[in-house]
């Protein structure tokens, strides 16, 4: 559609409603908030300039609740390029080379319409990373569903896993990985967190600062539409039932033209021709023109008649709150004007200036001639709203007595059984086989466990860099059970876990990107979970040298007053240099020697064996010792580099036994054992700090950790097509392989009687 | 051996099917764009997979009539070397140049994985290196795979020694357990009549230069390198 034929008879806009308390109270402004709004402009605001403060106060936008805590989390390192900030953090590989990630929700809107809702979650974290010069090339993601019993359970998991591959896989970008888990405090609110990591230049990478005035602003990609209108302010409430109507907000994704705007994007990125760019994602045109403003302490001057519009009769207000997606905005070199056109012609995307950047620092809407918002910028920002919220510390727990929880009935095959099958542990492939995991032909590993994989399983995923024999690893890590009972150590368990499983692919650990899912902060016990979580993660980052570099943070996750677990997720990013040093999960070969790194105390609170064998969610989470932590981490990836290691896997959840089951169903090799364990505890406790490897040079290896004091027991070989259990039983691989497939197919098959 | 990938908006395989030749050729193949109206001299023309249009009106139907393709489908009727993988699969069964069409995979799920392929027939520039009856190793991933022709057609191209490959399993029998979308008597891949043409849904061009696993899809570009030089 052409401008001219767009808005052929409109030009008069219908007259705004009247701006009074009460509307701005619909619009999720408080009152002491809707005060600072008048006081900044000195005068009543008009509907349009409602719209833009409601949005940009938001919690999702302004972060008011946590801001105050985020400060406090370690940022930096010698590798760190870009910390939290922008529109995603930057690390050194190597090179000249930058990897650059985030990790981002759209919980809210996957809840309401799942395909849409992960799909455009997928497509906005893409955008944040290829904002900044970097061509995405790996996705992964994090979900959390509610009790497989609850009635909207499995609609909500078929909608989000093909709203994720739709996108992810039209625009070319391979999901490697991921972590799926369910429990029944995400009945009414599911999470759904995506992270893409993008690889650039580091002499090509683009950031939303640094703009002067007088330059053009133009806008590229999609056309704008109604989709979406206040969507940030939809995610920052809870939810109640009936929300469904939210459908409108959610919007709707266009894959295709994704990958045209990365390809247009990356070909002007070659030039010298872009001097600020920044997507429009949460709060759309509005946040980010008044990124651009804030971040180059100028104003921004747009004439809204401009801007593509896909539907009639649009009016200011909606065309500043759409969350249309695909959508950027840049600041170009006035002379590289022409020259950004033809590149997005090329690729058929709508270009159009639609603005200037101007010296006083205002942001100011034209629509027609007539001037719709005059807000000051400095004040917008920086008056917006900052809360210290009220909160208290988790109460601590008491450790269980393992005495109390012996094995049931069945021995140790029924519980391996049990643990195997159950929604957490068992096999994910019914979801990862939607996804196209190769596209790019540079996936190495990736953390599933089945022998049809298109690549290896390992803790990690592992994709090469092209060109180079370097790989990164990357991983999302979180057990929310642990936050619950315990927000500190859980908030250090996440972060020790997403080390764990980098250095068991062999690659170093760099930095983090977090996803910080909570519910409702006004509410002294949840705040408590948000500032203890981020307390252990800062403690673990800390001591791992393992920076945040980027994040989300999700905020009221609650339905009619119950909360979600707190589920902080960490995605983390490391690097090997040579990626055929890396090892993989699965046993490899007969008659390697198999050793248990760390020590083990049996520790049984809060693990999946009292879960799933004793239907208790009870005890201390267990406790994380990171000098430990990267004593061993540094130890595996040091035996990993001196090829002294043949396969190996972090224990988690489940413990050390099913860990040992995971690396036998990905080799297809079998395994005796030597150890003389025969309690749960020491089986299925969780026990941090521990990874089980499997040797070819078992000597060698017990000097390496005995020399450097770390303690490790030997607990069998590998060897034949079964697993050999503690009592003596054992099952076959094609058994094992059977408990752990079986039910999420099952599962989701009964979605269609 | 002068290799030209045709690239479409959507398309995302090129750079596996780029690495793929330049590991087997040493040479960077063309990378043309669809808005192009002639190809460079060249001994072999790929459509490769993506989703070209986003697959919006039909997979393949709209790439099938950009400009290139019709330099394209003129150089393959007069035998210049024709691979069609995944989306170029697509895009070729909607030119005509080989009998069938692409359905949704039964399932209704995209799918992604390793699969077995029995090489069916290795009286081809594609298939030389291989013997008749070889099981191969292979990833596909698409969401449109599921072949179907006639019986009728079915028959005429068995006649004709024109199926290329067939799922299976990895003992090389070919049954429905080892079907992954839902293919007519598992057809993974089929050549024209002159089999100077192959259109597959598997991607060989992932197996190449993939840092782990097999390396079988090599072998095609093995014998086209062998047929071509």
């Amino acid at each position: 559609m052409t401008q001219t034929q767009r808005n052929a008879t409109d030009h008069h806009l219908p007259p705004e409603p009247p701006v009074t308390l009460t509307l701005a109270k619909t619009f999720g402004l408080s009152e002491s908030e809707y005060k600072t709004m008048l006081d900044i402009l000195g005068r009543d605001p008009s509907y349009t300039e409602l719209g833009i403060f409601s949005v940009m106060w938001s919690e999702h936008c302004s972060y008011k609740s946590s801001r105050l805590h985020l400060k406090k989390l370690p940022t930096s390192a010698p590798w760190v390029i870009q910390g939290p900030g922008e529109n995603a953090g930057v690390i050194d590989i190597g090179d000249g080379q930058a990897a650059i990630f985030k990790m981002e929700s759209h919980n809210h809107p996957s809840y309401i319409e799942p395909y849409q809702g992960a799909a455009t979650g997928v497509g906005g974290i893409m955008r944040d990373v290829f904002t900044m010069g970097a061509r995405p090339i790996a996705n992964i993601n994090a979900l959390r569903f509610g009790d497989p019993s609850h009635p909207k359970t499995r609609a909500l998991i078929a909608g989000v896993v093909a709203g994720i591959a739709g996108y992810g896989n039209c625009v070319g970008v391979p999901t490697v990985g991921g972590e799926t888990n369910f429990h029944p405090a995400y009945n009414g609110n599911i999470l759904v967190n995506a992270m893409t990591v993008g690889l650039a230049d580091q002499d090509k990478i683009y950031y939303a600062r640094g703009a002067g005035v007088n330059q053009p602003i133009v806008y590229v990609g999609s056309k704008t539409g109604r989709d979406g209108i206040h969507g940030a302010t939809m995610s920052s409430k809870e939810f109640s039932d009936g929300d469904e109507d939210n459908r409108p907000t959610v919007q709707v994704g266009d894959p295709f033209i994704e990958k045209l705007l990365i390809e247009a994007c990356l070909e002007l990125m070659q030039h010298d021709a872009i001097i600020s760019i920044q997507d429009m994602g949460a709060a759309g045109l509005t946040s980010s023109s008044v990124e651009i403003a804030s971040k180059g302490e100028i104003g921004v001057e747009l004439y809204l008649d401009a801007v593509p519009q896909r539907e009639l009769n649009m009016v200011p207000y909606e065309i500043m709150l759409s969350e249309s997606q695909e959508r950027m905005l840049m600041i170009l070199k006035p002379e590289c004007e022409s020259l950004a056109r033809s590149i997005f012609e090329k690729w058929d995307l709508d270009f159009a200036v639609i603005g200037q950047t101007i010296p006083e620092q205002r942001l100011k809407l034209f629509m027609y001639d007539k001037l719709w918002c005059d807000i000051p910028v400095p004040p917008l920002v920086d008056q917006s709203p900052l809360y210290d919220r009220p909160h208290v510390p988790t109460p601590k727990r008491d450790a269980v007595d393992n005495d109390h929880y012996a094995l049931p009935d069945g021995g140790f095959k029924n519980a391996v059984t049990k643990l195997l099958s159950c929604p957490d542990l068992s096999s994910k492939r019914w979801i990862w086989e939607q996804y196209d995991s190769l596209v790019g032909a540079q996936t190495i590993s990736s953390p599933g466990i089945a022998k049809t994989q298109s690549h290896r399983a390992a803790d990690a995923a592992l994709v090469k860099i092209p060109n180079h024999e370097k790989a990164l690893a990357i991983t999302s890590d979180c057990t929310p059970r642990y936050c619950f009972a315990d927000p500190v150590e859980g908030g250090k368990q996440a972060v020790a876990e997403s080390y764990r499983n980098i250095s068991a692919t062999g690659a170093t650990p760099l930095a983090v990107t977090n996803n910080l899912n909570f519910g409702n902060p006004e509410r002294v016990e949840i705040m408590g979970q948000f500032v203890g979580c981020l307390d252990g993660m800062g403690q673990a980052c800390r001591a791992l040298n393992y920076p945040i570099i980027s994040g989300n943070v999700s905020l009221y996750n609650e339905t009619d007053g119950k909360g979600i677990l707190p589920t902080p997720v960490i995605g983390g990013v490391g690097v090997i240099t040579d990626w055929k040093k890396s090892v993989g999960l699965g046993f490899v070969d007969d008659n390697h020697t198999i050793i248990l790194i760390g020590a083990t105390h049996g520790h049984l609170g809060q693990s999946l064996y009292l879960r799933e064998l004793h239907g208790l969610e009870i005890g201390a989470a267990p406790p994380v010792d990171l000098s430990l932590e990267k004593k061993h981490g540094e130890a595996v990836r040091e035996l990993i580099t001196q090829n002294l290691v043949t396969a190996c896997h972090d224990v988690s959840d489940g413990g050390v036994l099913i860990a040992l089951c995971e690396m036998v169903m990905a080799g297809n090799i079998g395994f005796t054992l030597a150890a003389p364990h025969t309690s749960p505890a020491f089986w299925f406790g969780e026990d941090q700090g521990r990874y089980v490897v499997t040797t070819a040079l078992s000597d060698e290896l017990q000097n390496f950790l005995t020399r450097n004091g770390v303690s490790f027991e030997i607990l069998g070989q590998t060897q034949g097509k079964a697993a050999q259990l503690p009592d003596g039983e054992s099952v076959n691989i094609a058994d094992l392989v059977t408990i752990n497939e079986s039910w999420l197919p099952n599962f989701m098959a009964g979605a269609k009687s | 051996m002068k290799a030209a990938i045709i690239v479409f908006p959507g398309t995302n395989r090129e750079q596996d099917m780029g690495l793929a030749l330049q590991a087997v050729t040493g040479h960077a193949p063309h990378m043309m764009w669809h808005k192009d109206s002639t190809l460079p001299n060249c001994d072999l023309i790929v459509l490769p997979g993506g989703f070209s249009y986003g697959d919006y009106l039909r997979c393949g139907a709209m790439a099938a009539h950009s400009p290139i393709m019709r330099d394209v489908i003129a150089r393959a009727k007069s035998g210049t070397r024709l691979l069609a993988v995944c989306n170029g699969f697509q895009m070729l069964v909607e030119t005509g140049l080989v009998p069938g069409a692409l359905l949704r995979n039964a399932s209704l799920h995209f799918i992604c994985k390793q699969v077995h392929l029995r090489v069916e027939s290795n009286a081809s520039p594609f298939t030389s290196s291989f013997k008749a009856g070889d099981v191969i190793h292979v990833p596909v991933a698409h969401g449109e795979g599921n072949y179907f022709a006639d019986a009728d057609t079915i028959k005429r191209m068995e006649d004709k020694d024109q199926i290329a490959f067939r799922y299976c399993n990895e003992n090389g029998v070919v049954d429905e357990s080892a079907n992954p979308n839902g293919s007519q008597s598992n057809i993974a891949g089929v050549f024209n009549d002159t089999k100077t043409i192959l259109g597959m849904m598997p991607h060989p061009e992932d197996s190449v230069t993939m840092p782990a696993k097999k390396y079988d899809g090599r072998k095609i570009f093995e014998s086209l390198v062998g047929s071509l030089s």
